[in-house]
């Protein structure tokens, strides 16, 4: 199988777990080593988080599973598709404590999803695109000055 | 994982790999639908040579011909195969590795100015 649907890595890190949850769950943390123009972050299942980069790039999360100071779940969009796409890969951070120190974990997965379940209809006659949106908005026009 | 996801990224990455049909999904994405006679007059590339491949990226899926104006073909790009194709790439382009160091730098900067300003508030000169 050559279409890779979940990323797994794992490091060592030589602080205590409570350090580790903090610069994963706090807008000071992320914005430190993750967003390295800003972050926000509501955090508890279904609470929105934004990174921000130096070249305009936002990226928009929702918060999935929190549990202090174990795990951390958030969904994100898959960079590249468009703004109302469904898909989503979903990350997760796992903190074992290690002496004086952490094993992080983190696993993305959901690269090899499809945008609905019914696969003939996502690739056989989608004209979903520009030109249908910008038909909507002539649609949209018409009525408005009607 | 439906099984022809696969089918499809390769369909894409063929197609991407001839620089015509690259040229000619690029005009596609660029400038909208077009008749292969359009696609001849703005690239390099023989009315034949462009027939052929729209042929090609027809069967794949990546284009689908519609009618258009004076009866002529159009042919138009298919967003979803390229969109599956992203999904590939962005898998290969997560640099987590990359990511997770930035993580270690910072805990390590942030401790270490922790330690200084501890040994700084409890030194001899406050």
């Amino acid at each position: 199988m050559g279409f890779p649907d979940r990323i797994e890595r794992t490091v060592e890190l030589a602080h205590p777990p409570a350090r580790v949850w903090a610069a994963l769950t706090t807008p000071e943390g992320l914005a430190a080593w993750f967003g390295n123009k800003g972050a926000s972050i509501d955090l508890r299942p279904g609470g929105p988080a934004e990174l921000l980069f130096d070249n305009g790039f936002h990226q928009n999360m929702r918060v999935e599973r929190v549990e202090e100071p174990a795990v951390f779940g958030f969904t994100w969009q898959i960079y590249g598709l468009p703004e109302d796409d469904p898909r989503r890969t979903y990350v997760e951070f796992t903190l074992e404590p290690t002496g004086s120190g952490t094993r992080l974990t983190v696993v993305e997965t959901g690269f090899a999803q499809l945008p609905d379940a019914d696969h003939g209809t996502a690739f056989g006659g989608n004209t979903d695109g520009w030109a249908t949106k910008l038909g909507e908005l002539g649609d949209y026009l018409d009525r408005d000055a009607a | 994982m439906p099984p022809d996801l696969e089918a499809i990224a390769e369909q894409v990455f063929v197609a991407l790999a001839d620089p015509s049909r690259r040229a000619i999904l690029a005009e596609l994405a660029a400038g909208g639908p077009a008749t292969a006679t359009d696609l001849a007059t703005r690239l390099p590339i023989t009315r034949q040579g462009i027939a052929k491949h729209l042929a090609t990226l027809e069967l794949a899926g990546l284009v689908t011909a519609e009618p258009g104006e004076r009866r002529r073909v159009r042919y138009r790009l298919q967003s979803a195969p390229m969109q599956l194709a992203q999904q590939f790439l962005t898998a290969l382009a997560r640099d987590w590795d990359g990511q997770l160091q930035a993580l270690a730098d910072h805990l390590d900067t942030s401790a270490a100015n922790e330690r200084a300003r501890h040994r700084r508030a409890g030194g001899p000169h406050g």
